[in-house]
Protein backbone atom coordinates (compact mmCIF):
# COMPACT_ATOMS: atom_id res chain seq x y z
CA UNK A 1 0.00 0.00 0.00
CA UNK A 2 1.22 3.47 -0.82
CA UNK A 3 0.26 6.95 0.28
CA UNK A 4 -2.10 7.16 -2.70
CA UNK A 5 -3.98 4.04 -1.51
CA UNK A 6 -4.14 5.50 1.97
CA UNK A 7 -5.55 8.81 0.69
CA UNK A 8 -8.11 6.98 -1.45
CA UNK A 9 -9.34 4.96 1.55
CA UNK A 10 -9.51 7.93 3.91
CA UNK A 11 -11.37 10.04 1.35
CA UNK A 12 -13.93 7.29 0.94
CA UNK A 13 -14.40 6.83 4.69
CA UNK A 14 -14.60 10.51 5.61
CA UNK A 15 -16.36 11.95 2.58
CA UNK A 16 -13.61 14.56 2.17
CA UNK A 17 -12.35 15.20 -1.35
CA UNK A 18 -9.22 13.35 -2.40
CA UNK A 19 -7.49 16.68 -2.77
CA UNK A 20 -8.26 17.77 0.81
CA UNK A 21 -7.41 14.31 2.14
CA UNK A 22 -4.10 14.33 0.35
CA UNK A 23 -3.25 17.75 1.84
CA UNK A 24 -4.18 16.53 5.34
CA UNK A 25 -2.17 13.31 5.02
CA UNK A 26 0.89 15.22 3.84
CA UNK A 27 0.50 17.64 6.73
CA UNK A 28 0.21 14.81 9.28
CA UNK A 29 3.51 13.41 8.04
CA UNK A 30 5.09 16.85 7.88
CA UNK A 31 4.04 17.62 11.47
CA UNK A 32 5.56 14.37 12.74
CA UNK A 33 8.80 14.87 10.81
CA UNK A 34 9.13 18.47 11.97
CA UNK A 35 8.55 17.56 15.62
CA UNK A 36 11.20 14.81 15.39
CA UNK A 37 13.66 17.16 13.69
CA UNK A 38 13.19 19.51 16.66
CA UNK A 39 13.80 16.63 19.08
CA UNK A 40 10.16 16.61 20.16
CA UNK A 41 8.14 13.42 20.53
CA UNK A 42 4.76 12.71 19.00
CA UNK A 43 2.28 10.66 20.96
CA UNK A 44 -0.69 9.25 19.07
CA UNK A 45 -2.91 7.52 21.61
CA UNK A 46 -3.95 4.02 20.64
CA UNK A 47 -1.45 3.93 17.79
CA UNK A 48 2.03 4.60 19.09
CA UNK A 49 4.63 7.26 19.59
CA UNK A 50 7.49 8.65 17.54
CA UNK A 51 10.60 9.66 19.44
CA UNK A 52 14.22 10.51 18.89
CA UNK A 53 16.88 8.34 20.51
CA UNK A 54 20.52 9.18 20.84
CA UNK A 55 23.15 6.65 19.83
CA UNK A 56 26.58 6.67 21.43
CA UNK A 57 29.64 6.99 19.24
CA UNK A 58 31.17 3.63 18.41
CA UNK A 59 33.89 2.01 16.41
CA UNK A 60 32.67 -0.03 13.50
CA UNK A 61 34.47 -2.01 10.83
CA UNK A 62 34.29 -1.73 7.12
CA UNK A 63 33.17 -5.30 6.39
CA UNK A 64 35.03 -5.35 3.06
CA UNK A 65 38.43 -4.12 4.20
CA UNK A 66 38.28 -4.90 7.91
CA UNK A 67 39.38 -1.32 8.54
CA UNK A 68 38.14 0.29 11.75
CA UNK A 69 35.86 3.30 11.24
CA UNK A 70 34.66 5.81 13.82
CA UNK A 71 30.90 6.21 13.88
CA UNK A 72 30.01 9.50 15.59
CA UNK A 73 27.18 9.89 18.12
CA UNK A 74 23.91 10.52 16.37
CA UNK A 75 20.19 11.01 16.81
CA UNK A 76 17.84 8.47 15.30
CA UNK A 77 14.06 8.58 14.97
CA UNK A 78 12.08 5.54 16.05
CA UNK A 79 8.49 4.40 16.46
CA UNK A 80 7.14 2.57 19.46
CA UNK A 81 3.82 0.86 18.78
CA UNK A 82 1.12 1.20 21.46
CA UNK A 83 0.05 -1.84 23.43
CA UNK A 84 -3.34 -1.69 21.70
CA UNK A 85 -1.72 -1.90 18.28
CA UNK A 86 0.63 -4.68 19.38
CA UNK A 87 -2.30 -6.70 20.70
CA UNK A 88 -4.38 -6.15 17.57
CA UNK A 89 -1.59 -7.23 15.25
CA UNK A 90 -0.64 -10.33 17.20
CA UNK A 91 -3.68 -12.52 16.58
CA UNK B 1 3.19 16.78 20.37
CA UNK B 2 -0.25 15.20 20.54
CA UNK B 3 -3.02 14.38 18.10
CA UNK B 4 -4.91 17.50 19.21
CA UNK B 5 -1.96 19.74 18.34
CA UNK B 6 -1.60 18.15 14.93
CA UNK B 7 -5.33 18.63 14.26
CA UNK B 8 -5.14 22.26 15.39
CA UNK B 9 -2.14 22.94 13.14
CA UNK B 10 -3.70 21.36 10.06
CA UNK B 11 -7.07 22.98 10.62
CA UNK B 12 -5.54 26.45 10.91
CA UNK B 13 -3.51 25.95 7.73
CA UNK B 14 -6.19 24.44 5.52
CA UNK B 15 -9.41 26.10 6.62
CA UNK B 16 -10.95 22.66 7.16
CA UNK B 17 -12.83 22.40 10.44
CA UNK B 18 -11.15 20.75 13.39
CA UNK B 19 -13.85 18.11 13.27
CA UNK B 20 -13.07 17.24 9.64
CA UNK B 21 -9.35 17.14 10.28
CA UNK B 22 -9.74 15.09 13.48
CA UNK B 23 -11.82 12.58 11.55
CA UNK B 24 -9.21 12.36 8.79
CA UNK B 25 -6.39 11.93 11.32
CA UNK B 26 -8.27 9.16 13.15
CA UNK B 27 -9.05 7.52 9.84
CA UNK B 28 -5.37 7.74 8.82
CA UNK B 29 -4.30 5.93 11.99
CA UNK B 30 -7.08 3.34 11.95
CA UNK B 31 -6.52 2.56 8.26
CA UNK B 32 -2.87 1.81 8.94
CA UNK B 33 -3.70 -0.20 12.09
CA UNK B 34 -6.32 -2.26 10.30
CA UNK B 35 -4.04 -2.77 7.32
CA UNK B 36 -1.32 -4.08 9.62
CA UNK B 37 -3.79 -6.45 11.25
CA UNK B 38 -4.51 -7.87 7.79
CA UNK B 39 -0.78 -8.22 7.23
CA UNK B 40 -0.52 -5.36 4.76
CA UNK B 41 2.28 -2.85 4.79
CA UNK B 42 2.16 0.87 4.16
CA UNK B 43 4.98 2.59 2.39
CA UNK B 44 4.98 6.35 2.77
CA UNK B 45 7.73 7.89 0.67
CA UNK B 46 10.02 10.21 2.56
CA UNK B 47 8.60 9.07 5.90
CA UNK B 48 8.90 5.33 6.31
CA UNK B 49 7.15 1.98 6.11
CA UNK B 50 4.74 0.43 8.57
CA UNK B 51 4.77 -3.35 8.49
CA UNK B 52 4.39 -6.45 10.60
CA UNK B 53 7.33 -8.63 11.48
CA UNK B 54 7.31 -12.15 12.85
CA UNK B 55 9.32 -12.83 15.97
CA UNK B 56 10.37 -16.39 16.68
CA UNK B 57 9.53 -18.13 19.92
CA UNK B 58 12.33 -17.92 22.46
CA UNK B 59 13.13 -18.60 26.08
CA UNK B 60 13.32 -15.51 28.23
CA UNK B 61 13.96 -15.10 31.93
CA UNK B 62 11.92 -13.51 34.63
CA UNK B 63 14.47 -10.90 35.69
CA UNK B 64 13.27 -10.95 39.27
CA UNK B 65 13.33 -14.70 39.91
CA UNK B 66 15.73 -15.82 37.18
CA UNK B 67 13.15 -18.39 36.16
CA UNK B 68 13.09 -19.29 32.45
CA UNK B 69 9.83 -18.30 30.72
CA UNK B 70 8.85 -19.40 27.22
CA UNK B 71 7.88 -16.55 24.86
CA UNK B 72 5.76 -17.87 21.97
CA UNK B 73 6.30 -16.72 18.40
CA UNK B 74 4.40 -13.55 17.69
CA UNK B 75 3.79 -10.71 15.27
CA UNK B 76 4.89 -7.19 16.04
CA UNK B 77 4.15 -3.91 14.25
CA UNK B 78 7.29 -2.07 13.18
CA UNK B 79 8.05 1.21 11.46
CA UNK B 80 11.12 1.39 9.28
CA UNK B 81 12.25 4.99 9.13
CA UNK B 82 13.09 6.33 5.65
CA UNK B 83 16.58 7.53 4.89
CA UNK B 84 15.25 11.08 4.39
CA UNK B 85 13.74 11.21 7.87
CA UNK B 86 16.90 9.72 9.40
CA UNK B 87 18.97 12.42 7.74
CA UNK B 88 16.55 15.15 8.78
CA UNK B 89 16.77 14.10 12.43
CA UNK B 90 20.52 13.49 12.38
CA UNK B 91 21.16 17.02 11.14
CA UNK B 92 19.17 18.65 13.92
Amino acid sequence: MTKADLVEGIAKDTGLSKKDTSVVVNMIIENICKALAEGDKVELRGFGSFKVKSRNPRKARNPRTGESVDVPAKLVPFFKASNELKLKVNV
Amino acid sequence: MTKAEIVENISSRTGLTKKEVAEAVECFLSTISEGLVRGEHYEIRGFGTFKVKERKARMARNPRTGEPVPVPDRKVPVFKVSRELKELVAQS
